[in-house]
């Protein structure tokens, strides 16, 4: 009997379908939590510069003055820190796997929104900046 | 006497995962000296903690390794609390217990499959690997991440298991638990598998004691070393025993990590029955000011971080020594003396994670 110890798995491995997907045919499992790569919603963002400061890899900048939110898919390393700490919710963790991609191909730039104008505000331009660079300290 | 020669192994070679370059100096058949080197995937993770702040270094040092990833994130947190004085919610410090349970059942699952594969038992190597798609769907759906799970923060754990899910994956791993004792009928009751492993490569309780052998390669030479004994995290309050076996060979150290899985389960079952209600981090102002020796079982064994601040964002020093880095030694010794084809098979018996040992 010690000889045949995996005779019972094996049998059973054959007569049932096999374990494994027919990977780019039939979509690999994702579930609600998985996370695979990060989306922007160009009119949430106001340019705060958040997911910046805290993405450990550094594969975010942001540029206020243009309003342009970059961000380096081939640096990032899709840990969800710039989703937690977004104040406006403008980031989100979509649970599909970015295609494979070419070597410098990742970067992703954005025109944003940008910080929102208080209207009665007596100036309006340099509004958005100074916020951003507070939290420099 | 007959001519010495040398036979590099490594840093390719099929049963390898990882490089490590091992140059055996053969006398007919027979080993009678190794030189190991390492130094080929060093990455300087350790010096990176200088560059980036202590809470995003999380990150990095969940990315030491591939396998027992949480556990080191669990690790380095677990460090920086103890310097800040840090009261991480019970929950939190449950939860952390459970996912580090499903890594080591992961990581021996990823071990025995290896170990068979080093044998040409492929079979079972694929079916050991299927059995792990379980617990990696389970990690996938509770932390988002199939390997590198990134939930250890500062504080806490960043998302929480729902009651539901909780008792879903006790579901799963009740009935998983015929299957795996399955295939660890396969390791430990072969007959062709014990062939290949009883005797082989034979490391006696007192070279493992002083060559600092940990983890399961020291538990297979009846040294009962278990850092999870010293109640880390929610283990305190969960009864569990460690497995020590007293052989000292090939077979021992299989048949620890065989059954260290039902342990695992074991300890998984007692943490979701226990497990209160309650937040799962707090909120961390200032940044570590002194220093700690952090230390935890890995599925390899022993790891521990020395992590030191200064009151500043940045750390000063953090400093990991990996169990794979101390259980060199005692594989030198263990490869003394056996025979050229028992090699890999020795080498993969001590679980060699060179990623770990380099950083």
């Amino acid at each position: 009997m010690t000889l045949f110890q995996m005779t019972k798995t094996v049998l059973k491995s054959l007569f049932t379908r096999p374990a494994t997907l027919m990977y780019p045919a039939k979509p690999a499992k994702k579930t609600a939590n998985t996370r695979g790569h990060v989306k922007i919603n160009p009119d949430g963002c106001i340019t705060c510069r958040s997911c910046q400061r805290k993405c450990p890899s550094q594969a975010i900048s942001v540029e206020v003055k243009e309003k342009t939110w970059q961000i380096d898919q081939m640096r990032c390393v899709v840990c969800a820190v710039c989703v937690d700490v977004c104040p406006t919710k403008c980031l989100t963790m979509d649970n599909q796997y970015r295609p494979a991609m070419t070597a410098r191909g990742g970067v992703e730039t954005f025109t944003v929104a940008g910080p929102k104008k208080k209207e009665p505000a007596a100036a309006p331009a340099d509004g958005g900046v100074k916020p951003a660079e507070k939290p420099k300290e | 006497m007959s001519k010495q020669i040398t036979i590099p192994f490594g840093p390719q070679h099929p049963v390898l995962p990882e490089p490590l370059h091992l140059d055996l100096v053969l006398e007919d058949e027979k080993v009678v000296d190794v030189i190991p080197t390492i130094g080929y995937v060093h990455r300087g993770l350790e010096k990176l903690v200088e560059k980036r702040e202590y809470t995003e270094y999380v990150f990095i040092a969940e990315r030491i390794c591939g396998i027992c990833s949480f556990i080191h994130s669990q690790t380095y947190v677990q460090g920086i609390e103890q310097i800040m004085g840090l009261e991480v919610p019970e929950r939190a410090q449950y939860l952390r217990t459970i996912w580090g349970e499903y890594s080591r059942l992961h990581s021996h699952l990823l071990w025995l499959g290896l170990f068979a594969d080093s044998m040409g038992f492929e079979s079972v190597f694929m079916n050991a690997w299927r059995l792990r798609e379980h617990i990696l769907d389970d990690l996938e759906a509770t932390t988002g991440g199939r390997v590198i799970q990134g939930v250890c923060k500062v504080g806490g754990v960043r998302k929480d298991i729902t009651p539901e899910k909780l008792d879903e994956m006790l579901k799963g791993l009740k009935s998983m638990e015929h299957e795996l004792t399955d295939l660890n009928n396969v390791f430990l009751h072969d007959s062709s598998m014990k062939h290949r492993l009883k005797g082989v490569g034979v490391l006696s309780k007192e070279d493992a004691y002083y060559l600092g052998a940990v983890g399961p390669t020291a538990r297979g030479s009846s040294l009962a070393i278990d850092i999870r004994e010293t109640g880390y995290g929610a283990l305190g309050k969960i009864n569990f025993k460690p497995v020590v076996e007293h052989d000292g060979d090939c077979y021992a150290r299989c048949a620890i990590r065989a059954k260290e899985m039902f342990t695992s389960i074991d300890i998984i079952e007692q943490c979701i029955k226990k497990i209160p209600d309650g937040p799962v981090d707090m909120k961390v102002t200032g940044a570590p000011n002194g220093e700690y020796f952090s230390r935890t079982e890995q599925p390899r064994g022993e790891v521990i971080h020395y992590i030191k601040g200064n009151g500043k964002k940045n750390l000063v020093r953090h400093r990991v020594r990996t169990p794979t880095f101390t259980n060199i030694p005692p594989l030198v010794t263990l490869l003394k003396g056996c025979e050229l084809a028992d090699v890999p098979v020795i080498v993969l018996s001590i679980d060699p994670c060179i990623g770990c040992a380099e950083r």
